[in-house]
């Protein structure tokens, strides 16, 4: 009676000895996570989800007789805002908070959207083929060559400021990078003897593409995702920079960062620490983008 | 042998002529077809009920693409298949789907056959889940009898396929074939990925599973000693043609074509005193683009005359089920 | 065949294992045999038994950094290649000792034209100050019967066939004159009447340069064949040594008997092919007593304690069993 056992094929043990030699990691799975990301991340979604509990002020509060204040720890600061104010005595800690907010929901938003568009045509295009694919595909191939800001700034000002017209433009961005990837991912699926299988079982394609295709794709776009999300922050970032993004009063990184452009010389504190913010979040997107990807790829060469 | 039932009774499968060609294209905006590929030229065999038919041959002979224009996997461009006197490429609807559980298929490489993300028993009821009603106690009735008939445990329904070895997953891809209680199964070289003491296991399994049911076999591969085994009747492709098709003693006790005889020559027997036969081909196994008139095998053939350059040999029966196509005879 | 001959390359209790996150594979874990001038030896097992390991371990091209020549000597004309350094080790390659694998689509570079590839394996041997190098490689393909060798030393890989292929990987390889041939699977990829051409090719150019090969296959009709002797591989050691003639009228190892009971004939009765049940135990968890122990119809406890010691059976035959012992004439 054929048993159930673990083989391990020579040539894989060669493989992926060779892999954890080249990433090094101290003993144990538990210290390979990349706990600097997880906390990052962590804390960012805590801090946008309790931003009205936490932030000490209102964000859109002004106080004249405060603007301009170093943060806490420089001379002149207060602990009542401990990031300093900016030029209207808005705190900028609060604002801050609040302002992580906006570029998690326009980050969420428009990669599920711009995601979940390009999966689909991505899907479509790969099993389908023919005319289909090339039509689909002559589309995504215009759709990159739009110069990216441009495309936002002509949507903003089209549209109007406002979330919603960011997170069109965003999506309209992204979703062909997407379709591109996943469409090589499915081409290489659908040679893959299952899929025939399956249409000898009398699979409809529709079956096909949900059973058989979308879950052997799904490893690839969800670290795609990942590693877009810090894109997707930086676009917003950009556009609010350029003024086409949320409107005042609402906090948002990028409009910080633009706004204390002209006080970069006395008033650093206005630009830097919302910039600083976008960069530890980017980078910790990028970073566990990384990992994800090492993570689920030997798992992928053992299936 | 089959004879009277041939006669008597429709055989489950019988193709007539079928021939497949993929046209090459060249030129980068407008594609001007240049050429055929002509991947099956013509070929006419009939499987009986519980019988094993094998196709051998090399690369380019065309046995796969015969394999997958019975699947439906491709369309012929001439000729017909048909099941119980059905044309299997004009069902629709619900004979469409009933077709689907009256044939099905086992390929080659076990590592690429079976859905990593799903469990072992999902793959194997598939063809049932997608033709027929089942219920899902029904469903899961059926997975546990097929993998008790393939010599698999009842818990390998619940696994991921990433948990077998080869042979367990051939296993597994002959489990889904049976699920819907098939009458033929195309097996496109099922036990060549495997290793030598496996492929016995198989081999093994499928002969009984064939004494128990009423199952028939296309047997598709290149080692004759597998054939040899396991095939009631061989026919030999050749770029696209049958040259040779008998009774399997018949053919193994006297092969007649010329390319037959090399192929016999080449099947190296595991026997360090047996006889030398070394009928060693010339050149090349050649491309099916276009290829020339008269026998495609004239180009190697040892024993070719000026005839065979021009007109193609007709199937000639030489003894009672036993057919070759050359001007030798 | 070639008795007299003298020894080429001696391997020694080979080990060479890998170093894993699942422990520590036991590829090849004391592998030793002999190999004559002019002789051809089969290393016959399936897969991940150790014989392609232990063609790797030859040349000192284990996969890096998990795999590691442990212990054991491989003495290439006398001179021990495992105290070899890097550089030394490759001039050893192509020029005295030299390897052909399994797929030609990947043994040979797509981007550079079969000539460029030859002419490269040429610069590194010997020089033969008469004729240009150019010369040289149309007689290398030649050689390995390539027809119009002119134009096809102009043509790309991707441009000829498997079984041509393989046959400039084998000029490629013959190039240097080497002393020893490690042929792994050569044939597998190919079709079998390609196959017998490239067998009779191998057995003329051994028979002209007195090559000696090592051919590592999983087909024992290449090995009735080609080989001269076999060596029968088994979870990392070799358990059966014997001439190609009595290994097969008399195999003496359950593991071979069994192997060989389980091929399907071309001749005789059809009969029911006996299988071996189970599989062969994990590498990296092996069993104190003997690796065949789980699935032998012989099995006794003494071969579940105590690995057999390798037992002469007969001239140059020897198998690793304790059943030997306890019969030594019959079976």
């Amino acid at each position: 009676m054929a048993r159930v056992e673990d083989r391990i094929d020579v040539e894989l043990a060669a493989a992926t000895a060779a892999d954890d030699a080249a990433h090094p990691r101290p003993r144990g799975d538990f210290a390979r996570l990349p706990w600097g990301s997880f906390v990052i991340i962590a804390v960012l979604i805590l801090v946008a989800v309790l931003a009205p509990l936490i932030a000490p002020h209102s964000p859109t509060e002004q106080s004249l007789p405060d603007k301009l204040l170093p943060p806490a720890w420089e001379a002149g600061g207060s602990t009542r805002h401990l990031l300093g104010t900016d030029v209207l005595g808005r705190d900028v800690l609060s604002r801050l908070l609040y302002g992580a907010r906006v570029s998690l929901i326009v980050a969420a938003v428009a990669l599920l959207a711009g995601g979940g568009i390009g999966l689909a045509v991505g899907i479509v295009s790969g099993y389908l083929g023919g005319r289909t694919d090339s039509f689909l595909m002559r589309t995504v191939d215009a759709t990159l060559t739009f110069p990216t800001i441009l495309i936002a700034l002509l949507l903003a000002v089209s549209l109007g400021p406002g979330l919603k017209t960011i997170a069109i433009a965003i999506t309209v961005l992204i979703w062909a990078r997407f379709a591109r990837v996943v469409r090589g991912e499915v081409l290489a699926v659908k040679t893959r003897d299952f899929v025939a299988l399956a249409r000898v079982h009398g699979c409809s394609h529709l079956r096909i593409m949900a059973v058989h295709i979308v879950p052997n794709v799904l490893n690839t776009f969800m670290v795609l995702l990942t590693l877009h999300i810090g894109f997707v922050i930086i676009i917003e970032a950009s556009l609010s920079f350029l003024g086409a993004g949320i409107p005042p009063p609402t906090p948002s990184w990028g409009q910080m960062v633009s706004d204390g452009r002209s006080h970069i010389a006395s008033a650093w504190w206005l630009s830097v620490v919302p910039g600083a913010a976008i960069m530890l979040v980017v980078l910790a997107f990028n970073l566990f983008g990384d990992w994800l990807r090492d993570w689920l790829d030997p798992r992928l060469r053992q299936v | 042998m089959l004879e009277d039932r041939t006669i008597a009774v429709e055989p489950l499968i019988r193709v007539e002529n079928l021939a497949k060609h993929f046209p090459v294209t060249r030129g980068v905006l407008i594609g001007r077809t240049t050429g055929q590929v002509k991947a099956v030229d013509g070929i006419s065999f009939t499987i009986g009920r519980q019988e094993t038919l094998g196709l051998v041959g090399e690369s380019g002979c065309g046995k796969t693409t015969t394999s997958r224009l019975l699947l439906r996997l491709e369309q012929p461009t001439a000729g017909r298949v048909l099941l119980d006197g059905q044309d299997v490429h004009a069902l629709r609807g619900a004979d469409l789907s009933r077709y689907h559980t009256r044939v099905q298929a086992v390929f080659q490489d076990p590592w690429s056959s079976l859905n990593p993300r799903l469990r072992v028993r999902e793959t194997i009821a598939e063809a049932l889940v997608v033709n027929r009603r089942v219920t899902r106690s029904g469903k899961l009735e059926r997975v546990e009898e097929v993998l008790h008939q393939v010599g698999l445990p009842l818990s390998a329904g619940a696994r991921y396929p990433h948990e077998f070895s080869g042979g367990q997953r051939q296993r597994i891809a002959l489990a889904s074939a049976l699920a819907a209680k098939p009458e033929l199964i195309v097996l496109d070289e099922p036990v060549s990925a495997l290793d030598v003491s496996i492929r016995a296991q198989i081999m093994n399994l499928l002969k009984d599973l064939q004494a128990r049911q009423p199952l028939s076999f296309l047997l598709v591969a290149h080692n004759l000693a597998t054939v040899r085994y396991i095939a009631h009747r061989t026919a030999v492709m050749y770029l696209g043609r049958i040259v040779e098709h008998a009774d399997t003693e018949s053919l193994y006790r006297r092969p007649l074509h010329p390319y037959t005889k090399a192929l016999f020559a080449a099947a190296l027997p595991a026997d360090p005193d047996a006889p030398r036969d070394d009928m060693i081909l010339s050149g090349e196994v050649p491309s099916p683009i276009d290829p020339s008139p008269g026998c495609h095998f004239h180009p190697r053939c040892p024993f070719a005359m000026e005839q065979c350059a021009r007109v193609a040999p007709e199937l000639k029966t030489i003894e009672p089920g036993h057919v070759v196509s050359c001007h030798l005879y | 065949m070639a008795a007299g001959a003298p020894v080429v390359l001696e391997v020694r209790d080979l080990r060479a294992y890998l170093y894993t996150r699942w422990g520590v594979v036991r590829a090849v874990d004391g592998v030793s045999f002999a190999l004559r001038e002019g002789e051809t030896l089969g290393l016959v097992g399936e897969s991940g038994c150790g014989k392609t390991m232990t063609g790797l371990s030859l040349v000192r091209l284990l996969p890096e950094p998990a795999g590691r020549i442990v212990d054991g000597q491989v003495l290439l004309e006398g001179e021990d290649l495992l105290t070899k350094s890097e550089p030394e080790m490759r001039y050893v390659r192509g020029r005295r000792m030299s390897m052909i694998l399994q797929d030609p689509q990947t043994s040979l570079n797509p981007v550079f034209t079969i000539g460029d590839q030859i002419l490269e394996a040429l610069r590194q041997g010997r020089a033969d100050g008469g004729r240009s190098l150019v010369a040289r490689a149309e007689d290398a393909l030649r050689r390995v019967k390539v027809a119009a060798p002119e134009q096809r030393m102009r043509a790309y890989p991707h441009q000829m066939s498997g079984g041509m292929k393989q046959r400039v990987v084998g000029a490629i390889a013959v190039a240097g004159e080497p002393r020893v041939l490690i042929a792994d699977e050569p044939t597998t990829a190919l079709d079998v009447t390609i196959q017998l051409q490239y067998l009779a090719l191998l057995k003329e150019i051994q028979a002209r340069t007195r090559l000696a090969m090592l051919f590592i296959t999983h087909d024992f009709g290449i090995v009735a064949r080609m080989c001269d002797r076999v060596a029968v591989m088994y979870a990392g050691r070799i358990v059966e040594t014997g001439p190609t003639r009595a290994l097969f009228r008399a195999p003496r190892h359950p593991y071979t008997e069994a192997l060989m009971a389980s091929v399907p004939r071309m001749e005789g009765a059809v009969t029911r092919l006996p299988s071996i049940e189970g599989q062969p135990p994990p590498l990296h968890d092996l069993p104190t007593g003997c690796r065949f122990a789980d699935r032998c119809a012989y099995v006794d406890d003494r071969c579940r304690r105590e690995y057999p010691p390798t037992m002469a059976i007969g001239p140059a035959h020897e198998a690793a069993c304790w059943r030997i012992e306890r019969s030594p004439s019959s079976r």
